[in-house]
């Protein structure tokens, strides 16, 4: 069987807020016009918001302007940020709530002038991607864009989905279908954090030449049905509260000290709260193990008081794309753009993305659609490196607000969060520093080796407030057709064994928040490295924080991976 | 030859399902649906037999809401010709089902009808059987092979401890099992043309029947949490936990 081509004028690759923007903008644009525009979106999740895992305490900023009416339209933005609070933890037990006025501005959810919401990034999605249908764009579930089309020019012509049915040596079983060609005068890349196909145009075209390193953080979130309190139980839920916090266990003795980061606790609709914790992946603790991290942190009391008697409902990770400005790559390319955590849009000093990755979007469809209707031939077939994109980029709030928090996480990571803390204070409350920290040391390179540091140890999990990997795993839905090949690749099959194991003891058996990995010994004590690819939540740390940059995250099968419900 | 598959909604069998906090029901908020794969497998079976060019026409129908037309345009997607959509607010038990589909098969005249022989929500494995009897049409359930000849159907059966072919005079209705064959995947251009294969929409007073619930679902539980093994130090004492502690000895 061949290979069928399909022809649009935009190809999106991922269903998340910055593609289902530009998708959405693009339509809007065409029709007001009223001319005719072909739009494809295509999700390697088995639904749309299936992959989408986010806190998420959202500001509307992007979203009042590309549907104003969204709250008529029943945008699944319900619960508004009524009380923020602010932890220092310093042990398991002890935690002291940071004064309001010390905190940096950037940290505030509500009061005069902000207006932001605790929700679902998931269910936002499925909102965006009606309206997007309902507009004319074709999206298309189940379908990962699994390779680049380059066309004679060098420049970006569109994507191949992967094909279906081969079986794990690669061969054709009796329902393999081949994947599509998806060829487009611009195509859009929207993949997300650490997006492969992203990974892929930014070394091609260089895109990060002259920024700083990428920085990326680990988040694990979950989500919880807590039970309905007496009123007067000052632990009771509480719509519209926002809990954040750091230091204890990423910061303190237990771990070594060695990581940084921080918790959110937010308190949704329906006594449902969900609790996170992002890992810094800056870390160099060989030991360090986020997801057991996670699990303890639920037990400080500042958690456990809402959690208690309550029900673990839903588990997932994802990495968080949070270089910010000094590490924002170029976001375009001949015949392509790169666009929200796939490039890395988002706002760390907020701690928020979503309204900075839809409004790259939306900018995006600006300039696409300013391209396309334009009357000379040149620029309206497509395939140009559309620079001015950089220029609306740069004179929209997105560039404002990301260039303002630009020292944000250069100076966390640099100073800690005492020092860095305080310097974040200044910067964004008191008076703008007039110079840039830069921080450029990749995170895959700071790991140290077995012997240069200290064990850590963790508790056992106790089944009620901390689980282990395996139940958790169970309950991110996560699924791959059994019998296909592999899409973690090793470049080098030895290394793992040969390298990782004596000098790191295989850190990818601990920063995998869902047991892809493990090095097993048989009964001759021969050691395997084996990788539960069936497990693999989509989060990318590995393809992330692998010391030999040694795996490769490629898109499975369609449809694959986890099936979260709201988170 | 006209071919009526009906199919249902239910949850993807990838999705751990949840019981809602009072225990009232199954919590179905924001949790991803699928087609039933029974259901995908009478309609992989019946879009079979029209490239066979044994049949002329694949009619799917669906009782639901309207977030069923979703599964309707799945089977057009995997070469179904048309839709039907019974428009009901919520989903009819297996009786009234069969009342709704049997309005359409007396519209339809279909000479077979193939459906799945279960739904993975409810387990029910009854509605294909009513929708017979009720028919009076012969009916060939737990189908592991479909061969037509003339006016006649031959079916293989998974029965206990075997398999049995019957021959069935058509019209007929067949409910589908595991082994029929295995669905292909929708591709992409097939996607896009059945968002413009014909869909109508109709009620049940348009079929002229009354749905009547006769069950009320009073409560649901989840299954009891395993509790954690012991490991015991010697025969007897495990003999001895078999039968005072476990009694199952």
């Amino acid at each position: 069987m061949q290979r069928e081509a399909m022809e649009f004028d935009v190809v999106i690759v991922g269903a998340g807020p910055a593609g289902l923007s530009t998708a959405c903008r693009l339509m809007q644009q065409a029709n007001e016009a009223g001319t005719e525009l072909t739009v494809c979106v295509v999700e390697k999740g088995s639904e749309v918001g299936a992959h989408i895992l986010s806190g998420a305490v959202i500001e509307p900023r992007a979203l009042n302007e590309l549907f104003p009416d969204w709250k008529e339209q029943g945008a699944p933005l319900n619960t508004e940020v009524t009380e923020d609070q602010i932890f220092l933890l310093k042990n398991d037990q002890k935690g002291s709530k940071i004064p309001n006025f010390l905190v940096p501005k950037t940290m505030h959810n509500h009061g005069a002038g902000y207006k932001n919401y605790i929700a679902s990034v998931g269910n936002l999605c499925r909102w965006l991607a009606d309206q997007a249908e309902q507009l004319g764009v074709e999206v298309f579930a189940g379908f990962p864009a699994s390779h680049i089309i380059y066309g004679d020019e060098g420049q970006v012509a569109g994507i191949g989905t992967g094909d279906m049915g081969l079986d794990e040596q690669g061969n054709q079983k009796d329902s393999y279908m081949p994947g599509m060609d998806l060829l487009a005068k611009y195509t859009i890349f929207s993949e997300g954090c650490r997006g492969h196909l992203g990974k892929e145009l930014i070394a091609r075209y260089q895109l990060d030449a002259g920024k700083d390193a990428q920085h990326y953080g680990l988040g694990i979130k979950e989500l919880w049905d807590i039970p309905v309190r007496e009123e007067d139980d000052p632990a009771k839920h509480q719509p519209g509260l926002v809990l954040h916090g750091a230091g204890w266990p990423l910061a303190s003795k237990e771990s070594d000290g060695s990581a940084s980061g921080g918790f959110f606790l937010y308190h949704l609709e329906d006594n449902q709260v969900v609790v996170g914790l992002i890992t810094d992946l800056n870390y160099d603790n060989p030991h360090l193990s986020p997801f057991d991290e996670f699990q303890r942190l639920k037990h400080h009391p500042v958690l456990a008081q809402y959690l208690k008697g309550g029900k673990r409902v839903s588990y997932g990770a994802r990495a968080i794309t949070k270089g910010g400005f000094n590490a924002l790559p170029k976001m375009t390319m001949p015949g392509a753009l790169l666009l929200g955590c796939d490039a890395g849009t988002l706002n760390f000093a907020k701690i928020k993305g979503t309204h900075t990755a839809m409004k790259s979007g939306m900018i995006a469809a600006e300039t696409i659609f300013a391209a396309l209707s334009a009357s000379d031939q040149e620029s309206s077939e497509g395939g140009k490196d559309l620079t001015a994109y950089t220029e609306n980029f740069k004179n929209s709030w997105v560039y404002e607000e990301l260039y303002r928090s630009r020292n944000f996480g250069p100076a966390l990571h640099k100073y800690g969060t005492m020092v860095g803390g305080a310097l974040n204070f200044i910067d964004q409350n008191i008076v703008s520093l007039p110079f840039t920290i830069h921080d450029n040391y990749p995170d895959y390179a700071q790991m140290k080796a077995v012997s240069e540091c200290a064990p850590i140890s963790y508790p056992k999990p106790d089944g009620v407030l901390s689980f282990d990997k395996p139940s958790s795993v169970f309950l991110s839905n996560t699924n791959h057709e059994e019998n296909q090949l592999c899409h973690l690749k090793l470049t080098n099959s030895s290394i793992p064994l040969a390298q990782n194991l004596p000098k790191f003891n295989e850190p990818a058996q601990r920063y995998c928040p869902a047991g892809v990995y493990e090095v097993l010994e048989d009964e001759q004590g021969e050691k395997q490295f084996q990788i539960n690819s069936q497990n693999c939540v989509h989060c990318k740390t590995c393809d992330i924080k692998d010391p030999a940059q040694n795996i490769t995250w490629v898109t499975p099968e369609g449809g694959g991976g986890p099936n979260y419900p709201n988170m | 030859m006209k071919i009526l598959v009906p199919v249902k909604r239910v949850i993807d069998y990838n999705v751990k399902v949840r019981v809602k906090a009072d225990n009232s029901d199954v919590d179905l908020a924001n949790v991803k649906m699928a087609m039933n794969p029974f259901c995908e497998i009478a309609v992989e079976e019946a879009v079979r037999l029209k490239e066979a060019g044994v049949a002329t026409e694949v009619v799917v129908a669906s009782i639901g809401d309207k977030a069923c037309q979703e599964q309707i345009r799945t089977a057009l997607a995997l070469g179904a010709d048309r839709g039907i959509q019974i428009e009901t607010d919520t989903a009819p038990d297996a009786l009234s089902a069969a009342k709704l589909l049997k309005a359409v098969v007396l519209e339809e005249q279909p000479q077979l009808v193939i459906m799945g022989k279960q739904s993975i929500d409810s387990d029910n494995n009854q509605t294909g059987q009513m929708l017979a009897a009720l028919l009076d049409q012969p009916q060939a359930t737990f189908a592991s092979e479909v061969k037509v000849d003339g006016d006649k159907v031959q079916v293989t059966r998974e029965i206990d401890g075997g398999l049995q072919t019957l021959e069935l005079d058509m019209p007929a209705v067949i409910t589908t099992d595991l082994r029929l064959n295995e669905p292909r995947y929708a591709s992409l251009p097939n996607i896009m043309k059945a968002k413009r294969k014909p869909l109508d929409v109709k009620t049940p007073d348009d079929l002229g029947v009354v749905v009547s619930n006769n069950i009320t679902l009073i409560s649901v539980n989840p299954p009891a949490e395993r509790q954690a093994g012991i490991k015991v130090e010697s025969v007897t004492e495990l003999v001895e936990k078999l039968k005072n502690e476990a009694k199952a000895i």
